[in-house]
């Protein structure tokens, strides 16, 4: 999706039936005296994927525990398709895909066993189960692996049967939390364009990640969580749009000299960060404010200009505070 | 009832991969226990006329309907304690299994009676080891492994409900060392439990090995119980009862929080 433009200027196109997958209202969970989501509102629509983002506690994982149905709300309302989680959590989760942070595969058996364990807890038959293990295996790219034993897989074969796993039952939403954390780039390019494919099909993707580049990549609208609320919702490039710039300047100046900078910059741009190793400029005309820099006479080490991305938002909203 | 099948089904697929060496510890245990405190031990007690109270029978006689119970009760214990960790914390199977329609109640059913399954093949292997040696009567043991599934499944099932709130591993191993094998070796398996200081008695008669060792005997060697055998029966079903209400809750508790 090189594009951001065609994430919310799909023209005229509707969910295909119209209803919505999932809409939580006031939804609230908390664990003990410790609140983890906090009345929070949102409509998930057929065939779109949508992201929830957020640094770690932010209550991205006890979110998409509630939809996958396996965790009990504490209040509020949710729907997912069309159904309360409380009363029919098994018809729920029959139509559901998910791709845990953890693996949860079982180590010692095969990744055919593994597909055909799962499997059999939907009631497939085993005539339609191999068939679909065959394809599944094929669209993640493991046939050759078909009957080697999990323990040995890398993280991202592990991470693409898990996938497979999910897609076992034809789900109508596939909810993934965090799919590629701890992969190296490669395994998370080859998982972006396997998500993609799905999206394509009309699968429907509920995403968590803290991943901004994730976020851009594969989500047509995210929500932004923070301290178990939702602090901002759209597509990625109307995040952008409102709460950044165009472009970011960032400088990085010799150890010591950034202290005495920071107040002979206030007018280049519409907002100044700055950082321990660096100071971000937000302004729409970038190369402007590089001239005026060098007009100045100051001398930065280094000078980028590039585009806004979601992580400037991501880190106006969320704050730069450390959270562990 | 058919989503607690499809447990057990998933846990027999899992078993045709690792029985083996199960299976070898299933049929030489009781091949040790028999030969050394059996025939070994046995020889001298039954040698000295002063011993009383075996009912006439052989010492090794006497232990194997004993050994059988025990048995039953080691793989309960076993079956329904690590591979439960495992679902839970190592593999996480078990959050694999209850993202799917299988719910808690599901689970849990569906590992009782899987391990069910698993106790009477232990039993069995014992049953038949038992027999090949001249221990038991094949048709006696075979009376007896009602009884001894039963205490089987009266560990399994408290086991599997305190597996979910065991704070780490340790206090997991502690149930084997300060209540599995204590029971084993004071409940009546190698002696009667008359022997024990008359303080302890009552504490014997609370473990539910005694229950099933007193039942064993009764089905194999004709010995009289203590208790009508029902209340043996009952008490064996309660402790079954319970531990399979209380693995629910503290499941859903540990895994659907």
């Amino acid at each position: 999706m090189h594009n951001q433009e065609t994430a919310e200027t799909r023209p005229g196109e509707e969910p295909r039936d119209g209803g919505d997958l999932v809409t939580a209202r006031g939804l609230t969970k908390h664990f003990d005296d410790f609140v983890a989501v906090d009345g929070i509102d949102f409509t998930i629509s057929r065939g779109e994927a949508f992201g929830f983002l957020g640094p770690n506690g932010a209550g991205k994982t006890s979110t998409m525990r509630m939809i996958a149905s396996v965790s009990p709300v504490t209040s509020g309302d949710l729907k997912v398709l069309g159904m309360d989680p409380a009363a029919q959590g098994p018809e729920i989760r029959a139509r559901l895909g998910v791709v845990p942070q953890d693996d949860t595969l079982d180590t010692e058996l095969t990744v055919n066993e593994n597909l055909f364990i799962y499997g059999r807890y939907f009631g497939i038959g085993g005539a339609v189960l191999k068939q679909r293990i065959d394809e599944l295996l094929d669209f993640v790219q493991l046939s050759e692996r078909r009957d080697s034993k999990v323990e040995p897989l890398s993280g991202g074969m592990k991470r693409r049967l898990t996938i497979a796993r999910a897609l076992i039952n034809e789900p109508d939403v596939l909810i993934l939390d965090e799919p590629t954390t701890g992969l190296d780039p490669q395994a998370r390019h080859v998982l972006w364009d396997r998500l993609y494919r799905l999206k394509q099909r009309g699968v429907t993707l509920i995403i968590t990640t803290h991943y901004m580049d994730e976020a851009e990549q594969l989500c047509d609208r995210l929500v932004v969580m923070d301290q178990a609320k939702i602090v901002a919702e759209g597509s990625p490039s109307a995040l952008i749009a409102k709460y950044s710039t165009r472009e970011v300047v960032e400088l990085r100046f010799a150890v010591g000299q950034q202290e005495h900078i920071g107040n002979r910059l206030d007018d280049l741009a519409q907002r100044i960060e700055e950082l321990p190793d660096r100071i971000l400029l937000y302004t729409n005309r970038g190369d402007d404010a590089v001239g005026a820099i060098h007009e100045r006479g100051m001398n930065p080490e280094s000078i980028v200009v590039r585009r806004s991305t979601l992580e400037d938002v991501f880190l106006r909203l969320t704050g730069r505070r450390l959270i562990d | 009832m058919m989503q607690q099948l499809r447990v057990v089904e998933s846990n027999a697929r899992v078993y045709k991969r690792t029985w083996r060496g199960s299976a070898v510890t299933a049929f030489l245990n009781p091949i040790l226990f028999l030969l050394a405190m059996g025939l070994g031990l046995g020889s001298i007690i039954d040698s000295n006329p002063a011993v009383d109270g075996l009912g006439g029978v052989r010492y090794v006689s006497f232990i194997a309907s004993g050994l059988l119970a025990a048995t039953a009760m080691q793989t309960g214990g076993v079956e329904g304690s690590w591979p439960v960790l495992a679902g839970i914390k190592w593999t996480k199977t078990y959050h694999a299994a209850l993202a799917t329609p299988i719910r808690v109640t599901d689970l849990v059913t569906g590992n009782l009676l899987w391990l069910a399954v698993r106790v009477t093949l232990s039993a069995a292997a014992f049953a038949i080891v038992s027999a090949a040696l001249g221990v038991l009567e094949p048709l006696d043991v075979l009376a007896a492994l009602p009884a001894a599934i039963l205490t089987g499944m009266a560990f399994a099932a408290p086991v599997t409900a305190y597996t979910p709130v065991a704070k780490d591993e340790t206090r997991l191993s502690g149930v084997f060392r300060f209540v599995i094998l204590p029971m084993f070796l004071f409940s009546g398996t190698f002696f009667p439990i008359e022997q024990l200081p008359g303080l302890l008695q009552p504490v014997a008669y609370v473990t539910p090995l005694w229950h099933g060792v007193e039942l064993c005997r009764w089905s194999a060697l004709g010995f009289d119980t203590t208790l009508n055998p029902l209340v043996h029966f009952g008490y064996l079903a309660l402790w079954t009862s319970i531990g399979w209400w209380f693995a629910q809750r503290n499941l859903r508790k540990r895994l659907q929080p």
